[in-house]
């Protein structure tokens, strides 16, 4: 965007619709020499590895069609129809795995190609060339920022989506048995999902009457101070809403972290595994029924 | 009056009904350590059900009334906590741990009944 506004400063002298027959005929330059220009495009770019993933026919069909949609946006100066295209291609390309830095890379490589294009049909004449490259330039910049913003934010949108879904599936929280409840917590949690995973428990331990609660975080990869102090809060608002709550699971990675962390867990009953956390349930459930059958006496 | 103390049996059961003024948690606190010892009550019950919010000063009160019933010889069960309350309140950073929690009354019951055949075994 700062390169946009120098160059549209320098090129202000130049008035308007000299800039356009400029760019007019760079674009007639540009089309009539399609065939060339694509080609020595294409051998940059497999020069360089970008776009490793694909096969070089499918880099030199999308590598035309880009072509043909970047001329078409220098030529009407609206990049709209680049940009749906320029999404399209960001959504059939991110599932392979194409990287932000390749796409800026092809995106710069076609800059300098067609720019180096342009300097030895005009060589002869230093003021045109200037005034070429002056029309040419601003175009050009915009062009490189609208797709390689459109690729991050197509990739935006899918890490949004995949953290969406994994959001949804998460958080299961299972009845073993009456007044049992198992929480298996699997992959990352931030403070977003640690609460909405507490305000769940709470809302089940309400409605199944639950005692005990088997908290199993085996699929917790890694944990922090952070981390434990969800944890410690689910945990004791668990046991404010009456249950007693079982954490299993833990890793001998985690247990390390936590004790190097300094984090006091000795509120918390932690049990091996997920076995042993119900057999643990088992027996505090069991006084408690034998609680009641003292009390029914 | 927003707070119904009631005798059941060995219990005193203290019922919220509608948020309370700090003074009239001051007074309740008074209330109930003083009834523990007229009646010679085992435990005591806090039902907070009827409570939308619980803030610090509350919370801090709760814990205190079970400190200093506890000194008086009896244990305290607060019943009735709701879920967003619960989250709030262990954002406090306060030390909850005096507070001994049940889902509601007949659970409240239930386990002062254990803990006292429990102490009973004990020889205490």
């Amino acid at each position: 965007m700062e390169t946009q506004t120098m160059t549209t400063t320098q090129s202000s002298g130049v008035d308007n619709e000299a800039n356009d027959q400029l760019l007019n005929e760079l674009v007639s330059h540009l089309r009539s020499n399609r065939k060339d220009l694509t080609e020595a495009w294409v051998t940059r770019v497999t020069l360089e590895k970008l776009l490793s993933v694909m096969t070089s026919e499918e880099i030199s069909s999308e590598l035309t069609a880009v072509y043909e949609n970047y001329v078409g946006a220098l030529e009407t100066g609206s990049v709209e129809t680049l940009q749906a295209y320029a999404r399209d291609l960001s959504e059939r390309i991110i599932p392979r795995g194409v990287e932000t830095r390749e796409v800026v890379g092809i995106v710069l490589l076609l800059r300098d190609v067609l720019a180096r294009s342009l300097f030895v049909k005009y060589v002869h004449d230093g003021e045109l060339l200037n005034r070429i490259l002056d029309a040419y330039e601003p175009a050009a910049n915009r062009i490189a920022v609208t797709v390689g913003v459109s690729f991050v934010e197509e990739r935006e949108r899918v890490i949004r989506e995949q953290q969406e879904s994994i959001r949804e599936l998460s958080t299961p929280v299972l009845q073993v048995r009456e007044r049992l409840l198992i929480l298996p917590i699997i992959g990352v949690l931030d403070s977003q999902r640690a609460r909405q995973l507490t305000e769940q428990l709470l809302s089940a331990i309400q409605t199944n009457r639950a005692k005990v609660v088997v908290v199993d975080i085996t699929g917790v990869a890694t944990i922090d101070l952070k981390v434990a102090n969800h944890l410690f809060h689910t945990v004791e608002a668990s046991r404010l809403m009456g249950a007693s709550v079982i954490v299993t699971g833990l890793s001998s990675k985690i247990a390390q972290t936590l004790v190097d962390l300094d984090v006091d867990l000795s509120m918390i009953r932690t049990v091996g595994d997920l076995q042993g956390g119900l057999e643990e349930a088992e027996r505090v459930m069991g006084y408690r029924s034998a609680a009641t059958d003292s009390a029914d006496a | 009056m927003s707070v119904l103390i009631s005798r059941q049996g060995d219990y005193l059961v203290a019922s919220i009904v509608s948020d309370l003024s700090d003074s009239q948690v001051v007074a309740l606190r008074a209330e109930l350590i003083h009834k523990v010892g007229k009646l010679r009550s085992r435990g005591v019950i806090v039902d907070v059900g009827g409570l939308d919010v619980i803030d610090s000063f509350v919370a801090r009160s709760l814990r205190s009334i079970a400190l200093t019933v506890r000194l008086r010889g009896a244990e305290t069960v607060v019943v009735g906590i709701q879920p967003d309350v619960a989250i709030a309140m262990v954002q406090f950073d306060l030390d909850l741990h005096p507070i001994h929690a049940a889902l509601d009354l007949d659970e409240a019951f239930l386990l002062l009944e254990h803990w006292i055949e429990g102490n009973r075994e004990d020889g205490r």
